[in-house]
């Protein structure tokens, strides 16, 4: 789906500045060499299976899939990783390719803190020194992973500028790197940025979906008529669907997070409500005003609360082979709370974005349908804040 | 002649930074007009952005200044073209590559080409995406600046040989911002770049005294001053434009006598 110059369709491309290029050509130029090294392979097969945990469960959830009286509902289990998320998938594979590289440090941006947590395990695992960007508005709403990255060693620096989240995590990484190239690699936590980050990212998620294939022919002997997953940046959607966009007959489905609601401000619904547009390093769709400047946008979960999408997403949805949805604040809590009654799951409210979908979509379904959601992280971190959506305060 | 060519004619150029709308748009005309009349031999006018990724703390807090007080690329527009009725030095913007494209590339660099502006620094298109908007640039007659950084080992050469208006060489690491001292082989960068183009060359990045700017004039043909601008106008507001007149009298006389 990558041509030469990192792009898919229009989507993509490598807009930085001319400080980082040699940085991003000698990392396409590392990966090109190690992603066919049988050794590397191994190394990285190895860490996905003895630490991290993998293959990740693929899940009949009975009660759920009798409850909505539809399609068969699958949840592909990454919240069971080590870590807590599928992030942990693509941070072990930049973290083995910077080492051989020769980096020793690696940075990083952080939402909901999920690839902070996990670019700090993979720096203590490997003996790597580790700093973290992460808005400064995200620290107080995930204080726990604050504290897990601490904790794993990581320096945590709190982003006070623009809007305080994610997208100004990423603008400070991205300066970071600019001044402190030659030891440190940017470990970008999804299928967004320039290239070759994109690609890099999508090949190393891509092991969702390869496990969901072989998972789901092994129990049903068939393909799914829908994969479900939510789209921030987009790399558990796209480790989700990669394996499928041949499979024409399977329904890839992403749901972005709609916050209050696409009509009104305070969304970071992306393809809904935004623009093609050039920032972050790439052409993509963005959330921004009619002068270009980006959008300050908004969503409960802070994992999602990011103004673009990923290059291909943004290409998939161009020609059609993928859905874009939007899922609001109101719905993901709901199929939050939902989940966990039903089967004992609490899911990220991340993930939860792609439970209300399914939810909503279940029943177009018969019962010799099957839907897999893939459930890209654990919910833990988000108790305090799902409690004072409900007026309930706890302290943790 | 082109006109930017004209700003380092049997001379080495100050080049002088200054965000539109910071604090709001009548005082950054009132100091374009005094940087002008005190030896700035071209300037940049940034047009403000949301993120500006190339930016360190100085130059980011006057884009928020801009676009809190409304500033919106139009207006910048306006003020160029009531500048253009005396301000007869080079100018350029400064900008980022969404600024451009969500305006339209066809209309923006058309419409520069109407009021006046004679080249566009974009930080964020580099060499291998300057296609984006390099034909229409040529279309029109506006220089897409080319940069150069320290890490471009291996690349100066490629860039060079297709640079228009002058070529921006970037002499640090890291974000826009002064410096207390600049440690890059800025004399290696300048030997490449002279052997493979006539466009002149001016250093940027971390200059703020006025023999700094002398050491990048001696070695380049120019320097480029943002911060130490956009500090003088953070301090004085709207009563910038004769403190910023002052201090470019004194980095222009640094820079003529290098």
């Amino acid at each position: 789906m990558t041509n030469q110059s990192g792009r898919f369709g229009i989507h993509g491309g490598q807009y930085i500045p001319e400080t980082l290029m040699n940085a991003v050509i000698e990392l396409e130029e590392a990966y090109n060499k190690y992603k066919k090294d049988p050794d590397f392979n191994k190394e990285l097969t190895k860490l996905f299976n003895d630490y991290a945990g993998r293959p990740s469960r693929l899940y009949f959830a009975e009660k759920m899939t009798r409850d909505l009286g539809g399609a068969k509902i699958y949840l592909k289990r990454e919240d069971l990783n080590h870590t807590g998320a599928h992030k942990i998938n693509n941070v072990l594979g930049q973290a083995l390719l910077a080492k051989k590289m020769g980096k020793t440090r690696l940075i990083a941006e952080t939402g909901a803190g999920q690839h902070g947590v996990a670019t700090a395990t993979a720096a203590a695992l490997m003996g790597m020194e580790c700093v973290v960007f992460m808005g400064e508005e995200d620290t107080k709403r995930q204080a726990l992973n604050v504290y897990r990255m601490k904790l794993l060693g990581a320096t945590v620096v709190p982003v006070k500028t623009g809007t305080a989240t994610l997208k100004d995590a990423v603008s400070e990484a991205m300066r970071e790197w600019t001044s402190r190239i030659d030891d440190t690699h940017y470990c970008l936590g999804s299928v967004m940025g320039p290239h070759p980050f994109p690609t890099i990212v999508r090949d190393f998620q891509a092991v969702i979906s390869k496990e969901i294939k072989m998972q789901l022919l092994e129990k049903e002997g068939r393909l799914p008529d829908a994969v479900i997953a939510c789209v921030g940046g987009g790399s558990n959607a796209i480790g989700s669907f990669y394996h499928f966009i041949e499979d024409k007959n399977v329904r890839l489905i992403g749901c972005e997070a709609a916050g209050r609601g696409v009509d009104t401000f305070e969304t970071a619904a992306t393809i809904a409500t935004g623009k093609l547009g050039i920032f972050h390093g790439m052409k993509s769709y963005f959330c921004q005003d009619s002068d270009g400047q980006i959008a300050p946008v908004y969503s409960i979960s802070a994992g999602l609360d990011y103004p673009g999408v990923g290059p291909e997403h943004a290409y998939l949805h161009d020609i059609g082979r993928a859905e874009y949805v939007p899922v609001t604040d109101d719905e993901a809590v709901e199929a939050f709370e939902y989940l966990a009654k039903t089967e004992g799951i609490i899911a990220a409210i991340e993930s939860s974005h792609a439970v209300a979908y399914a939810r909503k979509v279940a029943r177009e379904y018969g019962r010799n349908n099957i839907i897999v959601i893939t459930i890209s992280g654990r919910g833990d971190k988000d108790c305090a804040a799902i409690a004072r959506y409900r007026g309930e305060n706890i302290s943790e | 002649m082109n006109r930017i060519a004209s700003a380092f004619e049997n001379k080495k150029a100050f080049i002088a930074f200054i965000t539109c709308g910071d604090p709001d748009l009548e005082t950054t005309a009132k100091v374009v007009r005094e940087a002008a009349k005190n030896g700035a031999d071209l300037i940049e006018l940034g047009i403000p952005f949301s993120d500006p990724t190339a930016e360190g703390p100085v130059i980011q807090g006057a884009n928020l200044r801009a676009l809190s007080g409304g500033v919106k690329t139009d207006m910048i527009f306006d003020l160029v073209k009531d500048l253009r009725k005396d301000v007869t030095i080079p100018m350029v913007f400064m900008t980022y590559a969404n600024v451009v494209f969500s305006y339209g590339a066809e209309k923006f660099i058309g419409l520069c080409s109407e009021v006046g502006i004679d080249g566009i620094i974009l930080p964020d298109l580099p060499y291998e995406e300057k296609d984006e908007f390099a034909p229409i640039c040529k279309k029109y007659d506006v220089s897409l600046i080319s940069l150069i950084a320290p890490t471009s080992a291996g690349r100066i050469a490629m860039i060079a040989k297709e640079a228009e208006g002058f070529i921006y060489i970037v002499s640090s690491l890291g974000v826009t911002g002064m410096r207390s001292e600049i440690k890059t082989d800025l004399d290696s960068i300048v030997k490449v770049v002279r052997e493979n183009t006539k466009v002149p060359c001016a250093i940027g990045f971390g200059i703020s005294k006025p023999e700094q700017a002398a050491n990048a004039a001696r070695v380049s043909d120019g320097a480029i001053v943002g911060s130490a601008i956009i500090k003088i106008i953070e301090q004085y507001g709207k009563d910038a434009a004769p403190h910023v007149g002052e201090y470019v009298r004194s980095m222009k006389d640094a820079v003529a006598r290098a």
